[in-house]
């Protein structure tokens, strides 16, 4: 067996209940081969280092969407990130245990309130991702009658809203997205490709009810384009090309509102 | 500490707990209060994990009789056939009612739900979304469940305990006992049903494809209130994990066509009673590959002990050889599965076959219910993989199981309303929750209080021994000397665990305290299953002996359910149980050519009716 390499990490440490005013850093330093991810880093942190680092995961197979963090200043999911990514940046060969300068920095989540250390709190985002309605609103649909048959819907209608509905909830296009860091009120990237994959949907029929959180000043029209939010999404659900296309909803549903002469969505215009 | 009343609690967020929420709610019509918990939020849950599909009878050349055949075969007659019976006949309307809400299944051309094989199935029966299908439920059905008022969600909630009311032999459910993970506060969540829906156990095991939470919790806390778990000696091992991290690569790719190969690029499979090798690119139903998990994990270990496995870094492997099925393909059936073999073992399977190596999967066994979910504490019911419905019986087909969420779910929620609604007026009975209240409050402060030295262990190195012995002594073949072994292991290692140290004391997110919890619950486990384990002298499903007096089946002793019956601190007991045999009599169970064979042969006994 060859001697295992061997790095330094930085890992942001937080609890208020220890009367911590800000979070601190710790190094750590930790072996590693090529299959190591920042989660595998983080687990061994806890078991053989310091049992009381928090954070959150559970899958460890990038499905879950729990273990999103901060990685170098990139939101990235710890199971899906690798260290042998980052050490090979610093030219391979190099022993990095012998100068202590870490190869990676492990923060929670930008933009969301810290609890305690890697944790963050993620109930604002849930309580966006409920607010458009994430559910196929079918007037005509009669809960468990069963003889009814499926609806038809064939691949190419599936295909046009499968994308958006890969979506694992994990919130790193939140910590990317400029616009929620100012303004904790908008629904953000996730949301808005969530609300989108509904309104795709064939079987559906609630994109005005959605369309109405959307077109408020909160919804895409927060958006002012940056496109972070889909460099950094794991599933490759593109939420900017969601919001982008429901820029394109919301201004054919706001004419067609000022042409019937009624009120749109944002109560506040 | 805070007090809440509702009608129902359900203890679990993954597929089984959303879908008996969901029932509950609807059976009352919305005029319920039904309390949702779950230690992650509920789309963490590890039902996102499942990727290949669920199962029931679809197409017009299919039947209710094959789909019933296919389970209590595949389980080794051990399943409760009417059990069976029920689920195979609600089994569709429940996919469909997953269609209605929006479930993305995979269609063919023509708009309708496509159907794939699986292993052990005889016809295509399996309804999935790509690779991806317990994902897209798990969604669904949480995104479903936020339109129900009825349902309060207390997300990150961890459930240490249930109360129950004794009056002479009549023992019933009063609510949980729950620690709020955000803060420390324990919760006492009184109700007049309670839903232990709480997923498997394949964290007692070091080599497993499950995630971090499934630690058999639920199981655990029904069997220290008195009820037995039902044949946790059989535990299934998937045959396709990767190398290290045990991540799945599902069933679905060798019902897709996919080819399992060893270090000579020899299909092994036809050497295993379940040939004749089929041509490349033309699966067959139960032949080679889509034989059952159970007999291709053991040939595995055969090929093992062969020196016919290769290696991939420290872990023996064989190959799964996707190559023939084409780039085009594989990124439309099996994008999940290109992913995680690029990302976990840097493999692109367009180009180069994938190591993989058996790995613990999933537990048939669990807490004893009734066939309408509910164990002998009346009030309290258990649906999903921690419950033993008894619809798996010695080992559990591929697919079947995320049905049995839906149907069994459903039924959980909807017999659950029912017993809350018909306790709704009476007067609550005195219960122990304030004692268990007291013991969970001592025993937290036990552990943080605990002398830190180096006699006394902690929770990571406790893991890790519980985990190496079941690996050792409770493996895909498992003989006396070494279930005994581990048996003591285990006794020696709950010992060790009263004296372990918690070293973190904060109240909020102390994942160090609730780590220590689960191997709490996970060590009794561990007992119950190798108990089972030893005291089946007989192979039947995933529970395969190596001693050559127990390598048969042995229905004249064993034809019986076991059950195991936790003691405080003392060793568990055994007992067995009856098997419901009235719809089907025992039959050899055989696959490829043999089972082919027998396929011809009528196979149901006089009056039984599907
Ligand atoms: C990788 C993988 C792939 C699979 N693929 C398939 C497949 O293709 N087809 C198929 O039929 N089956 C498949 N299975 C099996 C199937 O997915 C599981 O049996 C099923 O999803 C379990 O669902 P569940 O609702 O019972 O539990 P889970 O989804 O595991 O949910 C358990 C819930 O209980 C909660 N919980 C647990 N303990 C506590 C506690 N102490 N306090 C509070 N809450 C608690 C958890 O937070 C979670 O919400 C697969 C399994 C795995 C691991
Ligand atoms: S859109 Fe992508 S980055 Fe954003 S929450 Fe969903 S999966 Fe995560
Ligand atoms: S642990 Fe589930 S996504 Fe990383």
């Amino acid at each position: 067996m060859t001697q295992p390499r061997t790095c330094y990490v930085d890992i942001s440490r937080y609890d208020p209940e220890r009367g911590d005013q800000y979070p601190t850093m710790q190094r750590v330093q930790v072996p590693y081969d090529d299959s190591t991810s920042v989660l595998d880093v983080l687990q061994y942190v806890k078991e053989q280092v310091d049992s009381s680092l928090s954070y959150r995961w559970s899958c460890r197979m990038a499905i879950c969407g729990s273990c999103g963090v901060m990685v170098n200043g990139i939101p990235k999911l710890g199971c899906k990130d690798f260290v042998r990514d980052y050490v090979a940046h610093k030219g391979v060969g190099r022993d990095h245990a012998a100068n202590d300068a870490p190869a990676l920095t492990i923060e929670p989540l930008a933009h969301f309130t810290g609890e305690r250390d890697l944790v963050v709190n993620m109930d604002e985002f849930l309580t966006h991702l409920e607010a458009v309605k994430p559910y196929i609103i079918d007037p005509a649909s009669r809960p468990n009658n069963p003889s009814a048959a499926t609806h038809s819907q064939t691949p190419a209608q599936l295909a046009r809203y499968q994308q958006f509905a890969n979506c694992i909830n994990c919130g790193l296009c939140y910590a990317a997205c400029p616009q929620f860091g100012l303004n904790p009120e908008f629904v953000g990237p996730a949301a808005i490709a969530l609300a989108h994959r509904y309104n795709l949907d064939s079987r559906d029929h609630g994109k005005h009810e959605r369309m109405q959180v959307l077109n408020t000043h909160d919804g895409v029209w927060s958006c002012t384009f940056v496109g972070f939010c889909s460099d950094v999404c794991p599933k490759g659900v593109d939420p900017a090309a969601a919001v982008n296309q429901g820029k394109v909803e919301s201004a054919k549903s706001m004419l067609i509102q000022l042409f019937k002469g009624s009120s749109i969505g944002d109560s506040r215009s | 500490m805070q007090q809440h009343e509702y009608d129902v609690v359900v203890v679990g967020g993954g597929g089984a707990g959303l879908r008996a929420a969901i029932a509950a709610a609807q059976a009352s019509d919305g005029n319920s209060r039904i309390a949702l918990l779950s230690k992650v939020y509920p789309m963490r849950s590890h039902t996102v994990a499942a990727e290949g599909g669920a199962a029931a009878v679809t197409r017009d050349d299919d039947s209710l009789q094959a789909h019933f055949e296919d389970t209590v075969a595949g389980g080794d007659w051990l399943a409760e056939q009417g059990v069976v019976d029920y689920f195979v006949k609600h089994a569709h309307r429940e996919l469909v009612q997953m269609e209605h809400w929006g479930c993305p299944w995979s269609r063919q051309p023509n708009g309708n739900v496509q159907v794939r094989r699986f292993g052990g199935m005889k016809t295509e029966r399996t309804w999935f979304a790509a690779d991806k299908t317990g994902f897209h439920m798990l969604h669904t059905l949480y995104q479903t469940a936020l339109q129900f008022d009825a349902i309060t969600r207390f997300d990150e909630y961890f459930v240490l305990d249930i109360g129950v009311a004794e009056d002479g032999d009549e023992r019933e459910v009063t609510g949980v006992l729950a620690l709020d993970i955000k803060t420390g506060a324990l919760h006492c969540i009184r109700a007049g049903a309670v839903i232990m829906a709480t997923g498997g156990a394949g964290r007692v095991f070091k080599f497993n494809t499950n995630g971090g939470i499934v630690t058999g919790d639920g199981m655990a806390i029904a069997y220290r209130n008195g009820v037995p778990l039902r044949d946790m000696e059989f535990v299934q091992y998937h045959p396709t994990g990767l190398p290290g991290s045990g991540i799945l690569i599902t069933e679905a790719s060798r019902g897709e066509g996919g080819v399992l190969v060893n270090k000579d690029g020899y299909r092994y499979l036809q050497d295993y009673e379940l040939g004749p090798e089929t041509p490349l690119g033309k699966p067959q139903n139960k032949y080679m590959e889509l034989g059952p998990r159970d007999k291709l994990s053991q040939a595995f270990w055969h090929e093992q002990q062969r020196g016919r496995t290769g290696k991939h870094g420290t872990s023996d492997v064989v190959y799964l050889d996707l190559r023939h099925l084409g780039k085009a393909f594989l990124e439309e059936r099996l994008p999940f599965i290109c992913e995680l073999a690029k990302a976990y073992v840097n493999v692109d399977p367009v180009h180069e076959p994938i190591p993989i190596r058996p790995a613990v999967h999933y537990t048939m066994g669990g807490i004893l219910t009734d066939a309408q979910c509910e164990t002998p504490i009346q009030g309290l019911f258990a649906a999903g993989e921690c419950a033993s419905v008894g619809l798996h019986g010695a080992n559990r087909l591929g697919s079947n199981s995320l049905t049995e969420l839906l149907v069994f779910g459903r039924l959980a929620g909807e017999q659950a309303w029912q017993r809350a609604n018909a306790r709704r007026n009476t007067p609550a009975k005195s219960d122990d929750m304030t004692a268990k209240t007291q013991y969970w409050q001592q025993r937290i402060s036990a552990m943080q209080q605990n002398p830190k030295h180096a006699a006394v262990s902690s929770w990571p190195q406790l893991k890790q021994d519980l985990v190496a012995t079941m690996e050792r002594g409770c493996g895909i073949y498992r003989d006396e000397a070494g279930l005994q072994q581990s048996l003591n292991d285990i006794h020696e290692l709950k010992v060790a665990y009263q004296r372990m140290h918690v070293a973190d004391s904060s109240r909020g997110y102390n994942t160090d305290l609730l780590q220590a919890i689960e191997l709490g619950f996970s060590l009794d486990v561990a007992e119950a299953t190798c108990l089972a384990a030893l005291e089946r002298r007989e192979s039947r499903g995933a529970h395969q002996r190596l001693e050559t007096e127990y390598q048969q089946r042995n229905d004249e002793q064993f034809l019986k359910h076991s059950l195991v019956r936790w003691r405080d601190e003392q060793p568990a007991t055994l007992e067995w149980q009856r098997v419901d045999t009235t719809l089907s009599a025992p039959k050899v169970r055989a696959y490829g050519e043999q089972g082919n064979a027998q396929a011809s042969t009528p196979n149901r006994t006089q009056g039984g009716k599907v």
